[in-house]
């Protein structure tokens, strides 16, 4: 067995970040990761990193702007936590060597995003996400921090008292690709989840085909909710060959989006007669699909973003490697033509549910990042605020789970914060088929024992597992992942209705019958990535199934989640968080009430226009 | 020996100032023209995929190894016959044969978008990352092989290992004398310098220079262009400071430094990110000789 204080799941922005944190705070702590951290996908974030640097800029305009663009779905204590710490963040990214864009003078350049007051977006070329990830991994090898590469994470070991809040995490069971090897991982302090997004729930999405959701399957197994899972946000401007992502940044400097009759479509058709192009992301992917659904698109299909205006100088200095992604991914040069753009899954709002200290409800399990839901971005998260976020939770993440005393909490966890009771009727039972004891934890009297048997118990469970996976013939998980990710697309996307989104439970169930008929045809140890996919598949149908049902459930317009029948806002009755409980198999929704009281103030919902 | 690095150092010093002049615009315009020039080997090639659109397959040999499975333990290649579409990737098309003919065809992927660095492959006889490489462009049938002068662990991955000891050799972290007081405050860069290092930043690791680089195929110590880039991105970093470059000039210079470079520039033509690593090796020579540091 393998044994630190901290185990840090996941190696990207947010894992580098807690490492770093709990290796600062003197935890001996390591990264497990089923890629070379290198090759995590914050490495393809574009944009930049928010931050209230400027003087005439404020924590607390950023803490507005965060919490009107989360359409009032985000919980105070984590957007003002959030607002405060970036600054510091963001310097000490600097301090550490980040090759930062800069102004004339040599300081760090800021620019205007979706959503912002004021320009406080600050970047490295439209390569932000690359250097940041560079950054911190050059930290990590400086400070000697072990690093388990090309290890799979697969679950995380936990005691099985049947309050969530009751248990405890003592590590988790990782797979090692290169030998298949099946390890327990004993985490004396803490395990943290960092294993970023779920965009492979989708088939058309800037997101890896690495992320598949693991650490959310993981912890919603385990027990710990998933929260607000319904909040998908679709980035307006992705390659519609491959998805690719064309940064904001192209509009932040000034790029404009024209529909086939080369309209100012924003503007024209008022969908945002103030921000135009630059209004929060939700926005302006539904005003492209409105205008391609009304027959003003390009091909049926998509829009153009023009950024010719600006210059070649501006554009070869500020938004070179937008330059290379038209040209490779889509064959169009940006100097010549404009860019066909339209929206794709881009960023899980939701996820495990955690406090400002990136606590779970479950002791020792922490949680950061995207597949974490603090909740930071409520309903839709604002350009720029994804790179902030990796760092100040992911730092906190890393103090806290070394041990640190990071003060009370005022967001709570579990079922303890439940104050509703949900009434959600899909049209099929979602959930675990068949047995519904699906030995996630240690069965029987494992409360309270000795640490190391959970994990063991753990490993074996894991291990009969793949054991069962390789040696079984069936399906392959291809089949099986790509039906989901086709239904997700054409159901539950940036429009939704009731009818399809049951469809999408509908077909969601019968790929959760087809998987227990799945079996691994490659029978090889060695670096078997068919084993790998086939359990990232099952990953990719638990998360799939928590952002329909809760689109099922919530019945009216909020952020990046639209309903035909629902148009409207509805504040007296939605103004509350979705939970979603896994209760051994037996899903459960429920809601928690949105934190609004800040520090100073509260936030007062008003209608959000931009 | 010595002679040899003087006449190497000097071709390279005259190809830096010519490349160093023009701005980048001119750089795109020059490129433009080549293009326009290029306009009726375009119709050509036009052609061609237009041909292979025509036969609407598009046939890949893959190299195959498994050192576990019985049938796979001699090398070999596999023939897959993959449906053709315009904008087609190599990447695209291993998946494609991997989801629907044989899943235990394995390769690393993961971004599709030329960021990650997990796919580099050695594709119709070069160094390519698949996720970025057109089927029209090549030949086919595609030939698709893992890196060479890297052990090949299954079929298209091959261990890294020794590329990332070789990164992690060269201190490839920021380190500077000392560091402005106040949480607040940032290390001031000029945006020239920042451009100077903006090149070198872009490395995603995926080693097609070190496998492209016949040095390093005879000299398994030689750190090779990815590392000694890496060290060039900090010792050319104006915020670092002069005591830190010192060391990594002396980390640099040793025997199996930037000395055994011999400019043959292959690592330079490989690089998907384009980044200048011949030069930046230099570049680094000469600033090696400007701090008299011995060379071998």
């Amino acid at each position: 067995m393998y044994e630190h204080d901290v185990i840090v799941v996941g190696a990207g922005g947010a894992g580098l970040r807690a490492a770093i944190a709990a290796d600062e705070a003197g935890a001996d702590v390591a990264l497990v990761t089923k890629l070379h951290p290198v090759r995590s996908h914050t490495g393809a974030a574009e944009g930049g990193i928010n931050a209230a640097l400027h003087e005439e800029d404020s924590w607390e305009l950023h803490a507005y702007d965060t919490m009107k663009g989360s359409d009032y779905l985000g919980d105070a204590p984590a957007v003002e936590t959030f607002a405060q710490d970036a600054p510091e963040e963001v310097i000490q990214l600097e301090h550490w060597g980040m090759p930062f864009s800069r102004d004339e003078d040599g300081t760090v350049s800021q620019r205007p995003f979706g959503g912002l007051s004021h320009p406080r977006t600050t970047y490295a070329g439209a390569e932000t996400g690359h250097h940041m990830l560079h950054t911190m991994y050059q930290q990590v090898v400086k400070r000697g921090i072990e690093v388990y590469e090309e290890w799979y994470v697969t679950r995380v070991a936990v005691t099985d008292e049947d309050d969530p809040s009751d248990r405890e995490c003592h590590g988790c069971v990782g797979y090692d690709i290169r030998t298949g090897e099946i390890g327990g991982f004993r985490a004396r302090d803490g395990v943290i989840l960092a294993t970023g997004g779920l965009g492979q729930a989708f088939d058309h999405t800037t997101n890896a085909i690495a992320n598949t959701g693991d650490g959310q399957a993981m912890a919603y197994r385990a027990g710990a909710p998933l929260q607000d899972m319904e909040f998908v946000q679709f980035h307006p401007t992705t390659l519609p060959s491959t998805g690719v992502l064309i940064s904001e940044g192209v509009r932040g400097e000034g790029g404009i989006l024209y529909n086939e009759d080369a309209e100012r479509f924003m503007f024209e058709y008022g969908y945002a007669n103030n921000e135009g192009e630059l209004a929060s992301r939700d926005v302006v992917s539904r005003a492209e699909l409105t205008e391609v659904n009304e027959g003003r698109g390009i091909e049926d299909e998509y829009v153009h973003l023009d950024m010719r205006h600006l210059g070649e100088e501006r554009i070869l200095d500020r938004l070179e490697n937008i330059l290379h992604l038209a040209e490779d991914f889509e064959g169009v040069d940006g100097l010549d033509e404009p860019m066909p753009v339209k929206p794709g899954q881009h960023y899980q709002m939701g996820g495990i549910e955690v406090n400002e200290n990136g606590r779970t409800c479950i002791d020792g399990l922490y949680a950061a990042g995207e597949c974490a839901c603090v909740s930071l971005h409520g309903a839709n998260r604002l350009g720029g605020n994804a790179l902030p976020e990796l760092l100040v939770f992911g730092a906190r993440a890393g103090r806290a789970a070394a041990g640190e005393d990071m003060g009370e909490p005022q967001i709570e966890t579990g079922y303890g914060a439940k104050t509703e009771d949900g009434d959600v009727e899909p049209p099929v039972e979602p959930g675990a088929v068949g047995d519904r004891s699906d030995p996630i934890l240690a069965d029987g009297g494992a409360t309270a024992e000795v640490a190391a048997d959970v994990v063991e118990r753990a490993v074996a469970t894991e291990e009969e597992r793949v054991d069962a996976l390789l040696e079984r013939d069936g399906l392959n998980h291809a089949d099986v992942r790509a039906d989901v990710q086709q239904s997700m697309t054409e159901f539950v996307n940036v429009f939704r209705e009731e009818a399809g989104i049951e469809q999408a439970l509908q077909d969601i169930r019968t790929a959760r019958e087809r998987y227990q008929d799945v079996a691994v045809e490659d029978p090889s140890r060695t670096y078997n990535t068919d084993l790998i996919h086939t359990i990232e598949t099952r990953n990719i149908l638990d998360c799939a199934e928590a952002i329909a049902l809760g689109a099922l459930a919530r019945e009216e317009f909020r952020g990046a989640h639209w309903r035909r029948e629902h148009q409207e806002r509805r504040d007296e009755e939605w103004l509350k968080h979705t939970m979603l409980a896994w209760n051994d198999g037996t899903p459960e929704l429920y809601y928690t009430d949105v934190i609004l009281e800040g520090e100073d103030k509260t936030y007062e919902p008003k209608v959000r226009s931009y | 020996m010595s002679t040899q690095v003087e006449s190497d150092e000097t071709e390279t010093e005259e190809a830096t100032e010519s490349d160093a002049e023009p701005s980048p615009g001119d750089v795109r315009r020059a490129e433009k023209e080549a293009r326009a020039a290029e306009q009726a080997a375009e119709a050509q090639r036009e052609a061609e995929e237009q041909a292979i659109a025509d036969q609407e397959t598009v046939r890949i040999k893959v190299f195959r190894y498994d050192p576990e499975v019985e049938d796979k333990e001699e090398p070999r290649f596999d023939d897959f016959t993959v449906p053709y579409h315009r904008g087609m990737t190599v990447l695209d098309g291993l998946i494609y044969a991997r989801d629907t003919f044989d899943s235990s065809l394995t390769f690393r992927h993961s971004c599709r978008q030329a960021v990650c660095g997990s796919d580099a492959l050695f594709i119709n006889g070069r160094q390519r990352l698949a996720c970025k490489t057109q089927i029209q462009d090549l030949d086919t049938p595609v030939r698709v092989e893992p890196l060479p002068h890297q052990d090949v662990v299954k079929d298209l991955v091959v261990d890294m290992q020794h590329f990332y000891d070789q990164m992690e050799s060269v201190e490839p972290y920021f380190d500077p004398d000392d560091l402005p007081d106040g949480d607040l405050e940032e290390q001031r860069q000029t945006p020239e310098n920042r451009e100077t290092v903006k090149m070198a930043t872009r490395c995603i690791w995926c080693g097609a220079c070190m496998s492209s680089c016949n040095i390093a195929a005879g000299d398994n110590q030689y750190l090779g262009p990815a590392a000694i880039n890496k060290a060039y991105q900090f010792a050319m970093d104006e915020r670092e400071g002069e005591l830190k470059k010192e060391d990594r000039l002396r980390i640099l210079e040793q025997e199996h430094g930037v000395w055994r470079c011999q400019t043959q520039f292959s690592c330079t033509e490989v690089c998907p990110k384009d980044i200048p690593l011949t030069e930046h090796i230099q570049e680094l020579k000469r600033e090696a000789v400007k701090s008299n540091l011995k060379f071998w």
